[in-house]
C-alpha cells in the first residue's frame, strides 16, 4: 500500500521509554505531531530518517509505498526532510545545491543544468543558479530548500517545523506553497511543530507528544 | 567501513607505541640495564649517582619554578586579557596576530628576545648612550640569569598566543555573550563578572593545554640552553649533557635524570591539580561574596598591556634577528648596523636549500598522516557514535605531557633494534607523535560543532556518508582543516630532539640546522637560519588562510565563521 | 683492534658483513669500493667557515674519486659518539649511520676503549707518507691516547688569547698578569663553561703556568697527587672569578659564543683554540679589524684534530678516501688559508714537493695572525684523566655559581 506507515514504533533512551507512536499517512495527506521541546518530535523524524544517535533504542517498523525501510542506510529511504533552517550548503551555489538533489539518473551538463533552471523558474528563481546562497532573503533560501528536496524524488516528507523562523507574513506564503507541492507529488507528510497554525493550516490529523 | 573503525585505535597506537617504548628504554638504563655499557643487573647506582650531583638541588628548583611561574604567568595574562576585551576590537586584532605568532619556532623566538633584552641587545641600544651613559654594554646578568627569568620570558611570550588560541576555541561552548550579559545586568563589572562568570568554565575545557604548557616549560631544553642559567642548567639541560658526555658510564646518569625529569613533572601537575582544587574553592567563596567591581579598569588595561608585551618582544625580536641577518659591522651601541648587505644571506641562504625541502618534505608528510588519521577518527566518531570520553582526550595529550628527553632516547634504541631508523620515513613517523595530538585538537572542536543536519539533508537528498563527507563536511569545514593542518605542519618544523636522535642526525631540517649553528652564536648565521625556520612554518599559515579566500571567494556564508 | 672488528663480523647478523671489510693497503681496491658510496661525514657544524670547508672537500672528492659527502651537522661531537653506541646497543653492526667522525680527545678515547672504533687504517693512508710525525708527535699521540692508526690527524690546533687592541692595548701574557688584569677591570672575561673543551683548555692552560714539573700531566692524573698538583688552579680561579663577566655567574656556551660578546664590546680579551679565528672573523665581518692575537710567555697548548671511522660504518672505504684527501697538500694548504679556516697543517715541510711546499709559502697570514715563529712551540694536552678530574670539581666548585 502507498503512504508512510509507522509500525509499532518505539524509541528509548537508556531504557527510558521516549517517544510511542503508532501512525499511518496517505498520499498527500499531512499527518501532525504536536508537543513542547523536549518530547521527542526531532527523535521521531531522526527515527523515520535513519539518522538516529547510537544512543537510542528503537523497535518497530517504517513502511514506505510498500516496502520496510526500517533497516535502510538514510540515503537509500528517499525521506526527504526541511528543517526549521533551510541548511543550504553555503560552498555550493544556488544551482549546485539544487543539482546536489537531482539524481544521477539525469545525465548530462546541459539536461542538469536544464532541470535546475526549470525547477528555480517553479519557484520564481529563473537565473538564480550562480548565486551565493547566503546572499537570499529568508524566503528565497526556504523555496531553494524546498526545491532541491522535491529534485531529489522523495517518496515522504518530513517537516522538522520549518516555518517557526519565518515572519508572519512569509509563513503563510511559505507553508502554502509546501504543502502544495506535497500534495501535488501526492507525497505523504509527516510535520511536527509547536505552533498549532501550523497544524491547523496542514489540515490533517494531529498527534500530541510528550 | 571497517578499516574506518580501527582509526581510532590505530591512532592510539601511533601515538602511544612509541611514548610507551621509549619509556621503558630509559627506565631500563635508568635502573642500571644497559647491556651495550656493560649494565646487565638491577642497581640503584644510577639513582645514586644522580642524588650525587651538587647541582641536583638547583636544577631540580630550577624546572620546577621556571615551569610553575611560565604557566601562572602565561595563563593570568590570557585570563586577564580575554575578561577585559572578549569580542572587542583589540581582541579580533590579536587574533589576527595569533597564528603567525603560533608558527614562530620557540628557538627563533627566544633568539629574538635575547637580542633584545640582553645588555647589548637592542633595548640597551636604543637606549645608550643618552639616556644611560653606556659606552659599552653593561655587565648585567639579565640573560642566563641564575632565577631563570629570561627563561620564563621567552616561554611566555611563546605560550600565550598557544593559551589564547586554546581560550578562544573553547569560548563559544560556554556561550560567554550570555553569561557576561547577565552578569553585568546583575551589576558586575567586565573583568570580575568575566572572572566569576565564565572563567571557571572555560577552565575546564583549557585545563589539559595548560597542563601541557606546564609540562613542556619544565622540560623544555632549547629555550633553556638560548636564555637559561647554565651554572646549574635546568634539569632537563643536564640530562642532555650527561647524554652527550664523552664518558659513555654518564649515560645511566642521565636515565636517571631523565626519569626524575618524568616525576617532577608528574608531581607538578598533582601539584597544579591541588592549587586548582584550592583556588576553585576560594573562587566560589569570592564569587558568592557578590563583590561587583574589583580593579576592573586596572585589571583590563593590565591584561591588555601584558598581552601586547609579549606579542611585540616576539615581533620586535624576529625584526631584530631580521636586522642581524642583513648586518654588516654592528658594535654597541649603535641602534642600526653601520652598512646592510646580503651578504650573510648569500652565504648561508643557499646551504639552507636542502633542509629546506627536507623540512617540507617531512612537516608535509607528517601533517597529512596525522590529518588523515584525525579525520579517520572524527568520522568514525560520527559514523559508529563513539563517544570520546575524558580518558581518550588524556591520551591524546600524553605526548605532550612526557617530557620529551624521557622518552626520545629510549625510542632512538628502539627504533634501532627494529632496524627502522635513520630514514626520513622514520622521523616522519617520530614527528607524527607530536603533531598529530596538535591536528586533533585544532580540528576536533569545529568538526564536531559542525550541524549535524546538513548530513541529515544531505543524506535524504540520497548521498551516502562517502560522498556527504567529501563533497559536504569536507568543504564546508575546509577552513579549520587547512588551520589543523598549518598547525601541525609549524609544530613539525620546530621538532629538534626527534629530528636529531631517531634521524641518526642524517636528517638535516632548518631546525637542526639552527640548533647546531646556536652552538657557534654567530649571530648573522643564527638569524639567517631562525628567519628561514620561522618563513616555513608561516608560509603554512599564510596557505591555510588564503586558500580558503581564494576557493570560496564568492560563498559568503563560509567567510563569517 | 683487527681482531675486535672480525669479532663483530662474526657475530653480527648479516653473514660476513665486516669481513668484506676494505683493506687499507690495498688502496687500488679501496678506491674502486669507495667510488659510488655516500659518506656520512659527522662533524661539529657550529661554524660557517668549517662547513664551507667541508663542503668543498665534499666537492672535491665526489669530483676526483665519485665519493659523495654529506656533512652532518652536529651540535656536539658526542651525539655521533651516542649514535654509535646506541647502535651498538641495538646490536647494529653493520651499515651504521656514521661513516667518519670529526673527533679529538675524550671522545677518541671513549669509542677506543669502548670498541667502537674501525682499524687501523690511518698508518696506510697514501698521505700519510707526508705526515710531520716528528716535530708534531699529537698527530700520534690524541691527549696523549696512542692513535694506533684508529684515527687520521687533519688540523693543528694551538691555544691563542685574541684582544681587541682599540680598548686592550697592552694585553696580559700570563696567568698572573690576566689575574692583575681582571681585578682592574672586572667584567671583560670569561672562558666558555666546562664541560665545553675550549673551558677545560683554559684551566688546563692555566695549571701549566702553574706547576713546576709539567710532566706529570702526560701520565694518568691517578698516578699523581692530583690534589695538590691542582691547588694552585682552585685558588687562582677562587681570585679570578669575581672578576669575571657577569662575576662568574654566567659563562658562555662555547668558544665562537665569545665572538659574539666581543663584537658586542661586553669582553675584551679571548680564549681560542684556532690561532686563525680571529683574523677569518675580521674577514668576515664578525670582528672589528682592530683584534690580534696573543700567546702566553712559556707557551701555550696545542692538540690536533683527527677523523675516526666507527666499527660499524657504511662507508668505510669513501670514509678513507675522504680522510686521505683531508691529508693531501693541497686540502691541508687550503684549510691553513686563513681567509678559509686558518687550522695549522699535520703535515711536514721537507716531506713536500717542491711545489706543494709553494702552496703553503705562497698563504698570507691574516691580519690578526701570528707566524709559526711567534707562535712557538706547542705544550702537549694532559692525559684525558686530569681533564676529567677537572672538569667535575669545576663543576662542584664554580659550576654551581650561588
Amino acid at each position: 500500500m502507498a503512504g508512510l506507515r509507522l509500525e509499532g514504533l518505539r524509541i528509548t533512551r537508556a531504557g527510558v521509554p521516549l517517544v510511542a507512536l503508532e501512525a499511518e499517512i496517505a498520499p498527500g495527506e499531512v499527518l501532525s505531531v504536536m508537543g513542547p521541546s523536549g518530547s521527542g518530535k526531532s527523535t521521531l523524524l531522526s527515527a523515520i530518517m535513519g539518522t538516529l544517535a547510537p544512543s537510542f533504542a528503537m523497535t518497530g517498523l517504517v513502511w514506505l509505498d510498500g516496502c520496510e525501510i526500517t533497516r535502510q542506510p538514510p540515503e537509500a529511504r528517499r525521506v526527504g526532510i526541511l528543517y526549521q533552517e533551510e541548511l543550504l550548503f553555503p560552498h555550493l551555489s544556488v544551482g549546485g545545491n539544487l543539482a546536489f538533489g537531482l539524481p544521477r539518473a539525469v545525465r548530462g551538463r546541459a539536461a542538469r543544468a536544464a532541470r535546475v533552471a526549470a525547477a528555480l523558474a517553479e519557484v520564481g528563481l529563473a537565473g538564480f543558479a550562480d548565486r551565493d546562497p547566503a546572499t537570499l532573503s529568508g524566503g528565497q533560501k526556504a523555496r531553494v530548500a524546498l526545491m532541491r528536496m522535491l529534485l531529489a524524488e522523495p517518496l515522504a516528507l518530513l517537516l522538522d517545523e520549518p516555518f517557526s523562523r519565518l515572519d508572519a507574513g512569509l509563513r503563510a506564503q511559505v507553508r502554502e506553497m509546501v504543502f502544495a507541492r506535497a500534495r501535488a507529488r501526492g507525497l505523504p507528510v509527516l510535520l511536527v511543530t509547536h505552533d498549532a497554525a501550523d497544524a491547523a493550516a496542514a489540515g490533517g490529523c494531529v498527534v500530541e507528544l510528550g | 567501513m571497517r578499516p574506518l573503525r580501527g582509526a581510532p585505535l590505530l591512532t592510539l597506537l601511533v601515538l602511544l607505541g612509541p611514548v610507551t617504548a621509549g619509556l621503558v628504554g630509559t627506565l631500563a638504563p635508568a635502573l642500571g640495564v644497559f647491556p651495550a655499557l656493560g649494565g646487565r643487573a638491577l642497581s640503584l647506582a644510577p639513582m645514586a649517582a644522580l642524588a650525587a650531583w651538587p647541582g641536583l638541588p638547583g636544577a631540580v628548583m630550577l624546572s620546577v619554578g621556571v615551569g610553575l611561574a611560565a604557566t601562572v604567568v602565561s595563563l593570568a595574562i590570557v585570563v586577564l586579557f580575554v575578561a577585559g576585551w572578549q569580542g572587542t576590537r583589540a581582541m579580533a586584532g590579536l587574533e589576527q596576530a595569533l597564528a603567525p605568532l603560533l608558527s614562530v619556532p620557540h628557538a627563533a623566538a627566544a633568539f629574538g628576545l635575547a637580542f633584545l633584552i640582553a645588555p647589548s641587545g637592542w633595548i640597551a641600544r636604543a637606549l645608550s648612550p643618552w639616556a644611560t651613559g653606556w659606552e659599552r654594554p653593561p655587565d648585567l646578568l639579565i640573560v642566563q640569569d641564575p632565577l631563570g627569568l629570561a627563561m620564563v620570558a621567552g616561554l611566555v611570550v611563546k605560550e600565550v598566543p598557544f593559551l589564547l588560541l586554546m581560550t578562544l576555541a573553547a569560548l563559544p561552548q560556554v556561550r560567554p555573550a550570555q553569561r557576561m550579559g547577565v552578569a553585568r545586568a546583575l551589576g558586575y563589572g567586565p573583568v570580575t563578572g568575566w572572572l566569576k562568570a565564565v572563567f571557571p568554565c572555560v577552565y575546564a575545557q583549557i585545563r589539559l593545554p595548560v597542563y601541557a604548557v606546564l609540562a613542556y616549560s619544565m622540560s623544555v631544553v632549547d629555550v633553556a640552553i638560548i636564555l637559561g642559567p647554565g651554572t646549574p642548567p635546568p634539569l632537563s639541560v643536564q640530562v642532555v649533557r650527561w647524554m652527550a658526555d664523552p664518558d659513555l658510564t654518564l649515560r645511566f646518569q642521565a636515565a636517571a635524570g631523565a626519569v626524575l625529569q618524568l616525576a617532577l613533572v608528574i608531581g607538578a601537575l598533582g601539584l597544579w591539580r591541588l592549587g586548582e582544587v584550592v583556588l576553585g574553592r576560594l573562587g566560589r567563596v569570592w564569587a558568592e561574596a557578590g563583590a561587583r567591581r574589583q580593579g576592573d579598569g586596572v585589571l583590563r588595561l593590565a591584561g591588555l598591556g601584558l598581552a601586547m608585551l609579549a606579542t611585540g618582544a616576539v615581533i620586535a625580536g624576529l625584526a631584530g634577528l631580521g636586522l642581524w641577518s642583513v648586518a654588516g659591522l654592528w658594535p654597541f651601541p649603535e641602534a642600526w648596523p653601520e652598512t646592510v648587505s646580503a651578504r650573510s644571506w648569500l652565504r648561508h641562504g643557499p646551504g639552507l636549500l636542502a633542509p629546506g625541502l627536507e623540512t617540507l618534505w617531512i612537516a608535509g608528510a607528517a601533517t597529512a598522516l596525522a590529518l588523515a588519521l584525525v579525520l579517520a577518527c572524527l568520522e568514525a566518531e560520527h559514523r559508529f557514535g563513539l563517544v570520546p570520553g575524558a580518558r581518550s582526550l588524556w591520551l591524546l595529550y600524553l605526548p605532550l605531557l612526557v617530557p620529551q628527553v624521557a622518552f626520545l632516547p629510549g625510542l632512538q634504541g628502539f627504533a634501532l633494534m627494529l632496524g627502522v631508523d635513520m630514514g626520513r620515513g622514520a622521523v616522519i613517523l617520530g614527528h607524527l607523535v607530536f603533531v598529530l595530538p596538535y591536528v586533533f585538537l585544532s580540528l576536533a572542536a569545529p568538526w564536531r560543532a559542525w550541524d549535524m543536519r546538513y548530513a541529515s539533508v544531505a543524506a535524504a537528498l540520497g548521498a551516502g556518508r562517502g560522498r556527504v563527507f567529501r563533497q559536504v563536511r569536507l568543504p564546508m569545514l575546509l577552513a579549520p582543516v587547512l588551520t589543523a593542518a598549518a598547525v601541525g605542519f609549524a609544530v613539525s618544523v620546530g621538532q629538534y630532539l626527534p629530528t636529531l636522535l631517531i634521524g641518526g642526525g642524517r636528517v638535516q631540517t632548518l631546525t637542526t640546522e639552527a640548533v647546531a649553528l646556536a652552538a657557534g652564536g654567530d649571530r648573522r648565521a643564527i638569524a639567517v637560519t631562525a628567519l628561514a625556520q620561522t618563513l616555513v612554518g608561516m608560509a603554512g599559515f599564510a596557505l591555510a588562510l588564503a586558500a580558503p579566500r581564494i576557493l570560496w571567494a564568492n560563498r559568503r556564508g563560509l567567510r563569517a565563521g | 683492534m683487527r681482531r675486535f672488528a672480525v669479532l663483530v663480523a662474526l657475530t653480527a647478523l648479516g653473514p660476513g658483513a665486516a669481513l668484506s671489510d676494505p683493506d687499507p693497503s690495498d688502496w687500488q681496491a679501496v678506491l674502486e669500493e669507495a667510488r659510488g658510496q655516500v659518506v656520512y661525514w659527522h662533524a661539529w657544524g657550529g661554524a660557517a667557515a668549517t662547513n664551507d670547508f667541508i663542503r668543498w672537500a665534499g666537492d672535491e672528492v665526489a669530483a676526483r674519486h665519485g665519493v659523495r659527502v654529506e656533512h652532518v651537522k652536529l651540535a656536539d661531537t658526542a651525539d655521533a659518539v651516542s649514535r654509535v653506541l646506541a647502535e651498538k646497543t641495538a646490536g647494529k653492526d653493520t651499515g651504521g649511520a656514521v661513516d667518519l667522525i670529526w673527533i679529538n680527545g675524550p671522545n677518541f678515547r671513549a669509542m677506543k676503549e669502548a670498541g667502537l672504533l674501525f682499524g687501523p687504517w690511518a698508518e696506510d693512508l697514501p698521505n700519510w707518507r707526508y705526515v710531520d710525525l716528528d716535530g708534531k708527535p699529537a698527530v700520534t699521540a690524541d691527549f696523549t691516547v696512542p692513535t694506533e692508526g684508529l684515527e687520521s690527524p687533519w688540523a693543528m690546533a694551538q691555544v691563542v688569547f685574541y684582544h681587541d687592541t682599540a680598548r686592550l692595548p697592552d694585553p696580559p701574557r700570563s696567568m698572573a698578569a690576566l689575574l692583575d688584569w681582571a681585578a682592574a677591570n672586572p667584567g671583560r672575561f670569561t672562558y666558555p663553561q666546562l664541560p665545553d673543551f675550549l673551558g677545560t683548555t683554559f684551566l688546563k692552560q692555566a695549571l701549566y703556568g702553574m706547576i713546576e714539573d709539567p710532566s706529570v700531566l702526560q701520565r694518568p692524573a691517578d698516578q699523581a697527587d692530583y690534589a695538590a698538583v691542582t691547588a694552585p688552579l682552585w685558588a687562582f680561579l677562587d681570585d679570578l672569578t669575581p672578576h669575571l663577566w657577569r662575576q662568574g655567574r654566567a659563562y658562555p656556551s662555547s668558544g665562537p659564543r665569545q665572538l659574539q660578546l666581543m663584537a658586542d664590546g661586553e669582553i675584551d680579551l679571548a680564549i681560542s683554540f684556532s690561532p686563525g679565528e680571529a683574523s677569518a672573523a675580521i674577514a668576515n665581518g664578525q670582528l672589528p679589524d682592530t683584534v690580534r692575537t696573543l700567546v702566553l710567555e712559556g707557551g701555550t697548548i696545542g692538540n690536533a684534530s683527527f677523523v675516526a671511522i666507527p666499527y660499524n660504518a657504511n662507508a668505510k672505504a669513501g670514509a678513507m678516501v675522504l680522510a686521505d684527501f683531508l691529508l693531501s697538500p693541497e686540502a691541508q694548504a687550503r684549510a691553513q688559508d686563513p681567509d678559509v679556516l686558518g687550522y695549522g697543517t699535520v703535515l711536514a715541510m721537507d716531506k713536500l714537493s717542491p711545489e706543494d711546499r709553494a702552496r703553503f709559502e705562497a698563504l698570507e697570514l691574516g691580519i690578526a695572525t701570528l707566524s709559526p715563529e711567534e707562535l712557538g712551540p706547542a705544550l702537549p694536552e694532559p692525559h684525558p684523566s686530569w681533564m676529567r678530574l677537572i672538569e667535575a670539581d669545576w663543576g662542584k666548585r664554580f659550576g654551581l655559581a650561588e
